[in-house]
């Protein structure tokens, strides 16, 4: 069953800016999939306009959510039905403390029983945000906050995570660390819609991958075909095979199909 | 001695008050990032609904002022309806009054005023829609001085520009202290307006709807994106700061008489207070509001009653070349 399914969205700025064209996608029950890309290929559109924080976007066809149409319904009933949003840059309220945070994560839901296991859970896996439930979210580091956007997110109960670029600004060690948080979120069967530019780190937890590319979707599959499709290789991976071939002058045109 | 103890007294109770005005417009700016003009006329809407529980419905003193904050409340959520992102109702709202208002003045009967103004709201919401959908800060500003400018016409309408009485909750005698003798209106002024900001302190720090609205003060996108009800705190948000508006207003009353320009002066005063604390600190709001009190009554007292006008821009202007951002506001950076 498919818990997220896009049907050709065209979505931008304005009006007038067309940043998605035609993009199609879906994300099936705890599925992780990835959404490679470079700057400017419309990513971060794309999980805004999911989310419906863009107005009056998509312009054009239909985002389904677990069996329900949601390309005009507003964010917050969005949020409500089970979609969970980690932003670009990590979204700190940098005046709330830890504990604020996460209840605030949990703002929409009803059970006090469950939030408080849930809590109990969440400072389980980031022991760091259970030694210090006061401190202000803008004192912390990077890592710290992306643990707390994460665990922030959790706090909701999703069905589905979004998170955008979740490796942004953190060493390589700290990446490990949070690929592998979403890789365990991932396995208690929350599905994932991942969205990077580190492609390496991305593969290697993804089921599922999409190239998007100037708003389009110019290439897709599992996470094996895509770590041996020699473009991905080439451009996301860095891995380059004609390299060492020094008669060719020209760079080597990207055909995709 | 003892003067010095009645200059403090009251400077406590005009710091109380003006406190309480900034930390209405404060926290409107903080959470919807809307400079509110109309603030004072929340505040209004509170004492002339008190003046007519009281004088007309006959109801107790404490009952009378309670309904009349609710009162205030509830028209700063009705007007937070109207200037919520998208205004797309509020511009045609506006235009409708203005030519109703228009064709009034030309002599028009009431009622054909009023249908020329529903008709052409409803023309304009029809044709003007695109242009007008995301108003700018500035656009949601120059709203909520029009929605002044309607309030005080209103006001002038129905309840007259006379000036009333609204007596005092307390008796209106004084107590001896030390030698000097202090009004028990200004020590049950400062007492309001002490627990007046512990509530205020409850609802944000401890209650679900007050987290949400620091939330939303924050970072209002990731706010969206975690399902905040957006509007419903905006409406929660508004009518708090219209209650803090009407408490104010009802506090200052007693001391002098009820019309329409009550609140010209202490809401102006309020601003200086927002501004002397920084526009997005609400304990600057209070420090702000108690410094002003206090310096225009030591100034009024001791230097020159004429200087004490002047004060309160004299000391904006200092505080704005030594501290920017104010005592205790943070400079705001935002993404471009």
């Amino acid at each position: 069953m498919n818990i997220l399914e896009l049907n050709a969205v065209e979505s931008g700025y304005h009006k007038r800016l067309n940043v998605l064209k035609a993009v199609s996608l879906k994300v099936e029950q705890g599925q992780c999939v990835a959404i490679l890309g470079s700057n400017g290929a419309g990513k971060s559109t794309l999980l805004k306009t999911i989310m419906g924080l863009i107005d009056d976007e998509p312009r054009k066809g239909e985002i389904i959510a677990f069996g329900k149409a949601i390309q005009n319904k507003s964010t917050e009933e969005i949020a409500r039905s089970g979609i969970a949003y980690v932003v670009e840059g990590r979204g700190m309220f940098p005046e709330l403390t830890v504990f604020e945070s996460l209840q605030l994560g949990a703002f929409h839901r009803k059970d006090k029983a469950g939030i408080k296991n849930d809590l109990d859970k969440i400072y389980e896996v980031f022991p760091r945000l259970a030694e210090r439930p006061k401190q202000l979210c803008g004192t912390m580091s990077g890592g710290e906050q992306q643990m707390l956007a994460i665990a922030r997110a959790m706090m909701s109960a999703p069905k589905l995570m979004m998170l955008d670029e979740p490796s942004l600004g953190l060493a390589p060690l700290l990446v490990q660390d949070i690929f592998q948080t979403i890789k365990s979120i991932n396995s208690s069967g929350t599905g994932v819609l991942l969205v990077e530019q580190n492609a390496t780190q991305a593969l290697k937890i993804a089921d599922y991958g999409y190239v998007l590319e100037s708003g389009r979707i110019v290439l897709e599959g599992t996470a094996q075909e895509l770590r041996e499709n020699e473009n991905v290789r080439e451009l996301y991976l860095g891995v380059s095979e004609a390299k060492t071939d020094k008669r060719i002058f020209v760079k080597r045109q990207r055909r995709w199909n | 001695m003892s003067q010095l103890i009645q200059v403090i007294a009251s400077g406590l109770a005009i710091g109380s008050i003006y406190a309480l005005i900034a930390l209405g417009i404060v926290l409107l700016y903080r959470t919807t990032s809307i400079l509110n003009f109309a603030h004072g006329e929340f505040g209004l809407f509170g004492t002339f609904m008190a003046f007519t529980f009281f004088n007309s419905l006959k109801l107790p003193y404490p009952l009378s002022f309670l309904l009349s904050l609710l009162a205030a409340a509830l028209l700063g959520g009705i007007i937070s309806i109207l200037l919520v992102k998208p205004a797309r109702a509020s511009f045609n709202i506006g235009l409708a009054i203005l030519l109703a208002a228009l064709a009034y003045g030309l002599g028009v009967n009431l009622i054909i005023s009023a249908a020329i103004g529903i008709a052409i709201a409803v023309v304009s919401y029809i044709f003007l829609e695109q242009p007008n959908r995301n108003p700018s800060e500035l656009g949601l500003l120059i709203l909520t001085l029009g929605v002044n400018l309607f309030l005080q016409g209103f006001y002038s309408l129905s309840f007259g520009s006379d000036n009333k009485i609204l007596p005092s909750i307390v008796s209106n005698t004084s107590i001896k202290f030390a030698g000097a003798s202090v009004s028990l209106g200004s020590i049950f002024t400062s007492l309001m307006g002490l627990v007046i900001m512990l509530l205020l302190w409850l609802l944000l720090n401890h209650s679900k709807i007050g987290l949400a609205m620091r939330a939303l003060a924050q970072r209002e996108d990731v706010a969206k994106a975690m399902g905040i009800p957006v509007r419903l705190v905006s409406f929660a948000t508004w009518a708090t700061s219209a209650a803090l508006a009407g408490a104010a207003a009802l506090l200052l009353a007693p001391s002098t008489l009820l019309s329409p320009s009550l609140l010209l002066d202490p809401v102006s005063k309020g601003f200086v207070a927002a501004v002397i604390g920084g526009m997005n600190s609400l304990p600057g709001a209070i420090v702000g509001g108690y410094i002003l009190g206090l310096l225009e009554l030591f100034v009024g007292v001791y230097i020159s009653n004429e200087l004490k006008a002047s004060l309160a821009f004299i000391i904006v202007i200092l505080v704005l070349i030594l501290k920017p951002h104010g005592l205790l506001g943070k400079p705001e950076i935002k993404r471009v």
